[in-house]
């Protein structure tokens, strides 16, 4: 069956996700991927989103992070509020799962600005819930498309820390969680080096090469020793993702996969 | 005891130029309507609060009523930018606009404070996020007992807030369900609050633990059916998509911009002249 390398990326986080995982879920890429682990690999997986629903099992992708199905679908439906305050900040998140604008070599996010914050040249969306969701959730995935804009050598703004500077950063800053464990891309995936914690691919998806991964990073972008090809989407993971954007397109009125 | 009124006479009445005003609502039972009339009342200089600004307050910005923007997620959700939120902020249109940025967590946690009474919200939040350097309101507290270091952010407490809800009764108690962001806490965290409703009823049939404001914590309940269009009203109609997809062109110029406040809102007696002047433009697009 072939594929794009969209949905190679989809399914690779997907798999991440473990069965009976406590997953704070972001809109969009990790939205789509956390449902995919449900419907495939991880029927208990345990999907939280900012707006309340807790244990949400919708049928179609929100197009909001407030979306009618995520209410009717859960388990239950809590103030915004609670979700930061007893779920999220009370220790009870497994895998934080976000998206990003920009990253960095130690797995820092911005999504606030491009240029200087006072001046800006581009103004991002903002913060939402990532900064609490990268510093509490006891593991963080991050996905996203690679490309040099995206994946840079400096931030112009840190939103949401990672790995800070690298080392023990985190355990400097006091942080809770264990910060980013895998970045998932288009290309490959990214994990941190240990003691540098600096991101270096450790599988690279079928097709790729290493200079296409060179290319699209903006930092000089390392390779672990043991670099893994991740296994190609099965029939039954492809299946699954297109028939999800199938009733996602349908019910949104959209063409498929542009959810 | 809330007073049920029309809902020019509510934002008369109630919200005054230089307010602080929080339309709260988080992408379910957004107070369209109550913004709408806020712009056809030319309201000025207000402060607005939202943790998502989303299209009401893109509309609301655009128009000039705002010299300030308190939030923490600034786009068209499921679409990309907020265009003329944007353009306030990159290229001071129509004028300069003061923004003071948050994270979701860090508002959530300021509207419970304010709600509460208390001066400033305490959480576990920023450490190595470079949001502190530009907004100076966070600042940080140590914990009395443990030592540990934690963000100390300012309550919010508007001078009004708005709301939409599903229902109230004759004496102006509300009742609301589905997704309730922070609508609650929004709502007593003000020192005036009004609700729209979708519907008046005799008997609000309200289960036990449902989320219930009650009439005397607010300051007026005003009906209009379908008041949170383009967001959505749990039980009564879906998000319509669709808008928010035609919002982007809309509002990526500031001349089709304009134009649209000038012909559906200020050219709009009222949220029922709006709902039919879009409904009569969609049967002609037919």
């Amino acid at each position: 069956m072939s594929y794009s390398t969209s949905e190679m990326m989809t399914v690779a986080a997907a798999r991440r996700l473990r069965n009976g995982a406590v997953c704070f879920v972001g809109i969009g890429l990790p939205s789509k991927a956390a449902n995919l682990a449900r419907l495939t690999s991880s029927p208990d997986v345990v999907l939280i989103y900012e707006s309340g629903p807790i244990g949400a099992k919708p049928s179609v992708l929100p197009l909001s992070i407030g979306d009618g199905e995520l209410a009717e679908t859960a388990d239950t439906v809590v103030p915004t509020g609670e979700i930061f305050r007893y779920w999220l900040q009370g220790g009870r998140i497994d895998v934080g799962f976000l998206g990003a604008a920009q990253v960095d070599r130690f797995g820092n996010i911005n999504t606030t600005v491009v240029g200087d914050y006072h001046a800006p040249k581009t103004r991002l969306p903002g913060a939402g819930g990532a900064p609490e969701i990268a510093g509490s959730a006891k593991q963080v995935l991050i996905i996203l498309k690679q490309s040099p804009r995206a994946f840079v050598d400096k931030l112009d703004f840190i939103t949401s820390v990672g790995h800070g500077e690298g080392g023990d950063s985190r355990k400097r800053l006091g942080l809770p969680g264990e910060g980013p464990v895998g970045i998932i891309t288009d290309l490959c995936i990214m994990e941190p080096e240990a003691g540098t914690h600096e991101f270096v691919v450790t599988a690279i998806h079928p097709g790729v090469t290493r200079e296409q991964i060179i290319a699209a990073t903006g930092w000089a972008i390392r390779f672990a020793d043991d670099v893994e090809t991740t296994a190609e989407p099965t029939e039954v993971e492809l299946g699954a993702l297109r028939d999800l954007e199938a009733r996602t397109a349908a019910a949104h009125g959209q063409v498929a996969g542009e959810a | 005891m809330a007073a049920i009124l029309p809902l020019h006479e509510a934002v008369k009445q109630f919200i005054q130029d230089g307010d602080t005003v929080a339309l709260e609502g988080f992408t379910h039972l957004i107070p369209t309507a109550a913004g709408h009339e806020i712009i056809r009342q030319g309201k000025r200089d207000l402060t607005l609060v939202r943790m998502t600004p989303d299209l009401i307050y893109d509309q609301l910005i655009g128009a000039g009523c705002a010299s300030k923007l308190i939030f923490s997620w600034g786009g068209n959700p499921g679409v990309g930018s907020l265009h003329r939120l944007r353009d306030a902020v990159e290229k001071q249109w129509p004028h300069a606009i003061e923004i003071e940025e948050h994270s979701h967590a860090d508002l959530a946690n300021a509207y419970v404070a304010g709600a509460s009474g208390l001066p400033f919200a305490v959480l576990r939040a920023y450490a190595g996020s470079d949001l502190p350097k530009v907004n100076p309101l966070i600042q940080s507290v140590t914990c009395p007992f443990t030592g540990e270091v934690l963000a100390a952010v300012p309550s919010v407490r508007p001078d009004v807030t708005v709301i939409h809800a599903q229902k109230a009764d004759r004496k102006g108690n509300v009742l609301l369900w589905g997704i309730l962001g922070v609508q609650k806490e929004a709502a007593l965290a003000a020192k005036r609050c009004i609700v729209t409703v979708e519907e008046i009823v005799d008997d609000l049939q309200a289960p036990m633990n449902a989320c219930v404001l009650p009439t005397w914590a607010l300051s007026a309940v005003c009906l209009v059916p379908g008041g949170a269009h383009p967001s959505y009203a749990h039980g009564y109609y879906e998000r319509d998509n669709r808008f928010y997809q035609a919002w982007d062109p809309i509002a990526r110029n500031r001349e089709t911009f304009t134009a649209w406040i000038d012909t559906y809102i200020r050219g709009t007696a009222d949220f029922n002249a709006f709902k039919a002047k879009l409904a009569s433009t969609a049967e002609a697009a037919q």
